[in-house]
């Protein structure tokens, strides 16, 4: 273990903001990439069953 | 004859630039005016002015040939032309190369006689000149054959201009930092074969690859 | 050996096969992504010695690199996707080469956001022309114009065509472009102190980024993945497997 305490370890020696701020920004990046696919499924799957199901009833009354 | 009608179509597109002049002298005018803002906008001292001369000249060109590129294949795609090309069953190879041939003629050339005017009005050092000659007339033909490519791609997309610069200025990056770094080490008396040569290397290799993905890229305009 | 490949190559190319065979890979990708994260986050950030010179501020390497080397391969395989559909009319392949451009140019953007800060401590300021940020940016304008490209086309069919000929002539590009960025720099060395060039790095540094650029992969071939079934479901939203994927 490099860092004797929590604080030291935050602190990074002094360059804690540029470490975790660069970690951080791509944490954000990740999770877009992760999110996005995922929201997207969610919408997909949502919007089609709601078309096949129009288009059941529409074949129905005809 | 397979030359036929690549030589017909250089022939064609010559003719209609020498009669429609605005086509080749825009470009030029555009070429003039970017250079002069960098005086406006930065510092008219000549000791300043000629340590990025070389560079203030090729981007200018660089712009200058972008602008000039949008044109290339509207015309054909538009009036028939292209299809006609495909049907002749010539070779798209060789259009392709006729085209940018054509592009340079009426941009890279035009461009390359110009410069040392602006080199005038930049205070370029005068053992610059020569590098910067050659540094055109072996760049030019580099930006014109991959900018074909561009123009081909984005030759049925409405305002392709825009585009265009987008995907072709990265390409670009090369012949800029040979280039100018070729005029400036003239500049400061050092030697700059090496930078021409890697320029010439370049123009092959553009040569030879470019027209295969020009001929791709004119296909999938017909296609829709 | 090779009627195995062709097998591979057909069944590759059937989006309801790669819809099934992905679901189960899902879980195994995620489980590896994030098992190797803090594996390799942990082993990086509190295991590994200091830099002797960059003091602790090197620690984002752990996510620089792997970022930096993803995003170029990630360009590669995205120009050979596009070669699989212009030579093979694979539209799986085109499909994968569309989902992996904003993706790379996504790592693109952690590579350069992360070399910028780290700049800060070891240059004195956020931006310094390196060779490597230079080039990195470089391929971000170039994920840009295939991406601009893509959209811009009226038909969906020729924008996958398009770009795939973009993304086949950047890849030719790309070593000129790193190379020639490489010659400017070491004309002008506006940064002496490399970010990541170490003659050999200590092993307890050395095993962490091995196993965070291995992980970035995995990640990466799920991200990949959860994006081309997207594509899949919504390409094939008339057939009929994907109507009773709708309703069950």
């Amino acid at each position: 273990m490099e860092f004797n305490s929590f604080a030291e370890f935050i602190a990074m020696g002094g360059h804690g903001l540029y470490v975790w701020l660069s970690y951080g920004l791509t944490a954000v990046v990740i999770a877009w990439n992760v999110a996005q696919p995922v929201m997207r499924r969610r919408r997909l799957l949502k919007e089609q069953a709601q078309r096949l199901r129009r288009e059941k009833k529409h074949d129905a009354k005809a | 004859m397979s030359l036929g009608l690549v030589g017909a179509t250089i022939r064609r597109d010559l003719t209609l630039a020498a009669r429609n002049p605005g086509e080749w002298l825009n470009p030029l005018m555009f070429f003039l005016m970017v250079a002069a803002l960098f005086p406006l906008a930065v510092d008219p001292d000549p000791k300043f002015l000629s340590k990025i001369a070389g560079g203030v000249i090729w981007v200018a060109a660089l712009l200058a040939t972008l602008l000039s590129l949008d044109a290339l294949y509207k015309a054909d795609v538009e009036d028939g032309s292209l299809e006609q090309w495909l049907a002749s069953g010539e070779s798209l190879y060789a259009m392709s190369l006729g085209k940018a041939l054509v592009h340079w003629c009426i941009s890279g050339l035009p461009l390359t006689l110009m410069a040392p005017l602006l080199g005038l009005m930049l205070s370029l050092p005068a053992d610059a000149y020569q590098a910067l000659i050659f540094s055109l007339l072996v760049g030019t033909p580099v930006l014109s054959l991959l900018g074909a490519v561009g123009a081909a791609l984005t030759a049925g997309v409405r305002s392709g201009g825009l585009l265009l610069s987008l995907l072709i200025l990265p390409l670009y990056i090369p012949v800029l930092i040979f280039a100018a770094s070729a005029v400036y080490h003239a500049g400061i008396g050092m030697d700059y074969k090496g930078q021409i040569g890697f320029l010439g290397a370049l123009l092959a290799l553009a040569a030879c690859l470019t027209p295969f993905a020009s001929a791709a890229a004119l296909k999938l305009n017909l296609s829709r | 050996m090779w009627q195995w490949l062709k097998r591979l190559y057909h069944r590759l190319g059937s989006p309801k096969w790669f819809y099934e065979i992905t679901a189960k890979w899902i879980p195994w990708l995620a489980i590896i992504s994030v098992v190797g994260c803090v594996t390799g986050l942990v082993l990086g950030l509190l295991y590994a010695p200091a830099d002797y010179l960059q003091g602790n501020s090197f620690r984002i390497i752990y996510i620089h690199v792997p970022a930096a080397i993803l995003a170029q391969s990630a360009f590669m395989m995205m120009a050979i996707a596009g070669a699989v559909y212009l030579i093979w009319k694979m539209k799986m392949a085109a499909w994968v080469a569309k989902v992996i451009a904003p993706i790379g140019a996504g790592f693109c953007l952690i590579a350069l956001f992360t070399g910028a800060i780290w700049g800060k401590p070891t240059w004195g300021t956020w931006w310094v022309w390196d060779a490597r940020l230079t080039s990195m940016l470089l391929l971000l304008f170039l994920y840009f114009g295939v991406m601009a490209l893509q959209q811009a086309m009226d038909s969906e069919e020729s924008g996958f065509k398009a770009a795939a000929i973009l993304a086949l002539v950047g890849l030719v590009n790309i070593p000129i472009i790193k190379y020639s960025v490489e010659w400017w720099n070491t004309l002008h060395q506006p940064a002496t102190l490399k970010l990541t060039e170490k003659p050999s790095m200590h092993p307890d540094m050395l095993i962490p980024l091995l196993i965070m650029i291995v992980t970035t992969y995995v990640f990466f071939a799920l991200l990949v993945i959860l994006r081309t079934r997207n594509e899949i479901l919504w390409h094939e939203r008339k057939r009929s497997w994907v109507k009773d994927i709708l309703e069950p």
